[in-house]
């Protein structure tokens, strides 16, 4: 009691400290992000119209012009990205999940993590060695190789989450019934964790989406409507790299459109990832 | 507990069949020894109540019964479990085709999240590979939520998602996804515990007719409930200290009004557990 009433006015005032610290901190942070987010937004509407989303480039001087294969690109080499890390990232995370204590286990966590912090550029030099040199022929594929080497750490951890979520009683209820281990797996696990390993593949393609390191020596950019993946292909954050280190005004507009298009991006896929996971919160 | 086992054995006609037998069953979780030596017979379209105090090994030991204890991590079993004569535990018999044969239903209802009702039902028959054809499918669905008293009260509403259903609907719906595969031994752990009154007497009242197509072991808690469903109890004790084993064996009538074992009597009348 003594000690108590001795302690509570410093605690008190450490606690009002406290707040008005972290208080000033989270209001600098959400602060700078309105700034960032308004200042793109202001730079950036004047350039956005039907014209910039659906043409092509045009050279400098000619007024117009968008980033249409740019937009076309991106979401090219986004799916081609996700289709092979789904996979690959869904089934190491079952992996993990059900062997979870062997040391092989503990060695893929591992390595994941170490890949996650691995920068991008080094990931985009290495799709490059493998996937554009032995052809001498830069391709949107390789780009997608190199997105898809920076999902999966995130597709593996969030794939192993998600399948541990599924509580045992739901597992136990699948062995009962006399199912095979793989048709537990895929009748009635995977399916009770695809909520979140949806909401993992949202936020790792947001995470991806505006990436262009790689992208400097893999999809390479054009200036066509290119759509086949063996070759150069146009892609919108290449693009916004482009026009913002040109010493065109016009090009800085469509530059600053451009990234407001993928910021929208990432926002309506960080808002879908949210959606995906209210509604396995409600549900379960 | 030897003689125990035989006194039961004596009130039955030998006509009867053994359904299932559990001989010198041991369990552990690592290195820790849940059950050891277990024997019990489970006549055929018998109820027979595992019951005792909490940490037993009642639970335990219904999971030896279908060979799910061993699917938690370091969990082992030792002896031997005879289903039709055959041990379940030789190095030749498929685990996942034994579970087919016994089913099994859960303290807590664990309808499958993603299911409907009818998927529920029917994942059984479809995944274990029995049928696929969507006429016998509707079939065996039908005919196993009628023997769960649940036909009526989801019939016009099977494609609802099942999480949809009250606790006790989705512990019945439980009970018929477990009959559907068509099992010869129906394992039950508490399957009431969770439940209201009215959903306990529900489920107390289908299991009578359960009897009449399965050989069922009920662990309860809930001494009436014991008395009132099962032909034959089993009393178990341990705890954290002690190894769980099975006390007595006799028909339910017997157990409850001369029990043999002066911890039975304890345990039955309120003095412990
Ligand atoms: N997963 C586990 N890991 C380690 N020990 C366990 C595990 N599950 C149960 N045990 C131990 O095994 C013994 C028997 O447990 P069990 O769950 O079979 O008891 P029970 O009779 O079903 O109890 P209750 O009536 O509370 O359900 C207990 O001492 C318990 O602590
Ligand atoms: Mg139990």
């Amino acid at each position: 009691m003594i000690a108590d009433s001795r302690l509570a006015p410093r605690r008190r005032l450490g606690g009002t400290a406290g707040i008005l610290l972290t208080g000033f901190c989270s209001a600098l942070a959400a602060g700078l992000l309105i700034v960032i987010l308004g200042y793109v937004a202001i730079q950036g509407w004047g350039a956005i119209n039907p014209a910039f989303v659906t043409q092509l480039p045009h050279p400098v001087g000619v007024p117009d012009g968008g980033v249409g294969n740019g937009i076309v690109g991106t979401i090219i080499i986004v799916a081609i990205a996700a289709v092979i890390a789904v996979p690959i990232g869904v089934l190491t995370g079952l992996y993990l999940a059900v062997y979870g204590r062997g040391l092989s286990a503990e060695l893929i966590r591992f390595l994941a993590e170490v890949l996650s912090g691995v920068p991008s550029i080094a990931i985009g030099l290495f799709a490059y060695t493998i996937c554009v040199k032995p052809f001498a022929h830069f391709s949107a594929f390789s780009a997608s190789f190199a997105f898809a080497v920076l999902m999966l750490p995130l597709m593996i951890r969030t794939s192993e989450e998600a399948i541990r979520g599924v509580p045992t009683s739901i597992r136990e209820g699948a062995l009962a019934l006399g199912l095979p281990d793989y048709g537990g797996v895929v009748h009635v696990v995977l399916p009770a964790a695809r909520p979140l390993i949806v909401t993992g593949l949202l936020l790792a393609i947001a995470r991806v989406t505006g990436e262009t390191a790689p992208l400097l020596f893999t999809a390479f950019g054009s200036q066509f409507w290119e759509l086949n993946p063996a070759n150069p292909m146009a892609v919108l954050a290449l693009q916004i790299f482009t026009y913002a280190i040109s010493p065109y005004d016009d090009w800085h507009r469509q530059a600053w459109g451009g990234a407001l298009l993928l910021i929208l991006a990432v926002l309506v896929l960080n808002v879908g990832a949210r959606l995906a996971l209210g509604r396995h919160g409600k549900k379960s | 507990m030897q003689p125990a086992v035989v006194a039961a054995k004596d009130t039955v006609p030998d006509l009867v069949e053994i359904a299932l037998s559990a001989q010198a069953v041991s369990a552990w979780y690592g290195s820790k020894l849940a059950i050891r030596d277990i024997n019990l017979d489970f006549i055929r379209n018998s109820i027979t109540a595992l019951m005792g105090p909490s940490g037993c090994g009642k639970t335990t030991f219904l999971r030896c019964l279908n060979r799910i204890h061993e699917s938690a991590l370091d969990a082992r079993t030792a002896g031997k479990v005879l289903l039709a004569g055959t041990n379940i535990y030789d190095a030749d018999v498929n685990p996942v085709v034994t579970r087919r044969r016994i089913g099994m239903v859960f303290q807590r209802p664990n309808p499958f999240p993603t299911m409907s009702i009818l998927e529920n039902v029917t994942s059984g028959p479809r995944y274990t590979g029995m049928t696929n054809e969507p006429r016998e499918l509707a079939d065996l669905a039908e005919e196993a939520l009628r023997r769960a008293a649940l036909f009526d009260e989801v019939k016009d509403k099977l494609r609802d998602p099942a999480l949809s259903l009250s606790g006790g609907q989705q512990q019945r719906l439980c009970i018929a996804r477990a009959l559907a595969v068509k099992p010869e031994v129906l394992l039950m752990d508490e399957p009431t515990s969770a439940l209201d009154p009215l959903s306990t007497l529900k489920i107390e009242e289908l299991m009578e007719h359960l009897a009449a197509d399965f050989t069922v072991v009920i662990v309860t808690h809930n001494l009436q409930q014991a008395a009132r469903v099962s032909h034959f109890t089993a009393f178990m004790l341990g705890d954290a200290d002690r190894v769980g084993s099975v006390v007595e064996f006799a028909p339910t009538g017997e157990i409850f009004t001369h029990p043999k074992d002066s911890r039975t009597e304890d345990y039955i009348t309120g003095r412990f557990g």
